[in-house]
């Protein structure tokens, strides 16, 4: 449910950034996503073309890209993904873990379209 | 002409930026804030009922409380002693910090020392918009069961202080203890944990490490 907002929070960044660089058109959007925080896709996809209609990013694709939790184990530094049954390093079974990356949540850039400048 | 242009902004900046200007705000009038998060029904209102009984006489206290469509709960924190402000979210899952902004518009800071925002029932949402408070609270209980700090990473990694309720229902409910702090500790190395239990006159108690 807190996709509607976070939809609105997007488009709101992107129609800001967009109209700052002169566009006409936003015509992709690229998301990152980290895997630990918790939004979904689709329902952004679903809010969009509630939210988007009538602005210059209405027709605008979104890409997301997911960046999956990567853990590191700060005993034997093995890297190792996510398993959410535990959270113990897989080699040497020590708790004392960082967390290196999946928590990302951020908009990375913008395709747009503008006029090409009249030639004088 | 297509182009991409360059972004890199956290989606929540606008909220982050609104959270920022209500800490000042606290801050300019010396009021110290926390926001309590939990799933619903672990105790929440209960702990915040408890808490302001027990504090009411030396520390003025302000309540925000965040409902999906009722003010039952801040009804409850005005009986103990709370100048309350219910938000009605109108169906939102989480409270955002223009919402704070706006309740914070209704209470008279300069009256108050302590501010308690009791957030939406919910251990997914509220994890991702911060509100300006000082800390953020999360009030887990037995019953939920000893997986949650693996369901919601997000939730235990964000948080300055747990408390464990319904800590008397290990005796009735299986809960791997041992499993539950591993998850806690990897995510949040030293937080700050409590038990307790709030029905029968409340007791709360201070657990140093999570050996218990």
């Amino acid at each position: 449910m807190h996709e509607l907002s976070i939809t609105q929070n997007i488009l709101d960044i992107t129609i800001r950034e967009a109209e700052k660089a002169g566009a006409d058109e936003i015509t992709a959007i690229y998301i990152v996503i980290g895997e630990l925080s918790n939004y979904v896709d689709d329902a952004i996809n679903h809010y969009w073309h509630l939210l988007g209609e009538g602005t210059i990013a209405q027709n605008a694709t979104l890409h997301f890209e997911r960046v999956p939790a990567r853990l590191k184990c700060a005993d034997c530094g093995t890297e190792f993904r996510l398993n959410p049954d535990s959270y113990l390093c897989p080699e040497c079974e020590s708790a004392r873990i960082e967390i290196v990356a999946g928590e990302e949540f951020y908009i990375d850039s913008l395709d747009i379209e503008k006029s090409d400048p009249v030639e004088v | 002409m297509a182009k991409n242009i360059p972004v890199v902004q956290k989606v929540l900046s606008g909220n982050d930026e609104i959270a920022a200007q209500n800490r000042q705000l606290l801050d300019d009038y010396g009021v110290y804030g926390i926001n309590m998060m939990a799933s619903p029904g672990a105790g929440k209102t209960s702990l915040i009922e408890k808490t302001v009984q027990y504090l009411r006489n030396s520390l003025n206290i302000g309540m925000i409380n965040g409902d999906i469509a009722t003010t039952f709960d801040a009804e409850r924190a005005q009986k103990a002693g709370a100048v309350a402000v219910a938000v009605n979210t109108g169906g939102n899952c989480h409270l955002e910090a223009h919402m704070i902004r706006d309740a914070l518009a209704e209470l008279d800071l300069s009256e108050i020392d302590l501010l308690i925002v009791e957030n939406i029932g919910n251990l997914v949402c509220p994890a991702g918009w911060t509100l300006g408070t000082h800390k953020n609270v999360l009030v887990a209980s037995i019953p939920e069961g000893d997986d949650k700090p693996y369901k919601y990473p997000g939730m235990y990694r964000g948080v300055d202080v747990l408390v464990i309720n319904k800590i008397d229902l290990l005796l009735y409910i299986p809960f791997d203890m041992n499993r539950f702090k591993q998850g806690v500790e990897i995510l949040n190395p030293g937080l700050a944990t409590f038990v307790s239990i709030l029905s029968d006159g409340g007791r709360v108690a201070r657990l140093d490490s999570m050996d218990m």
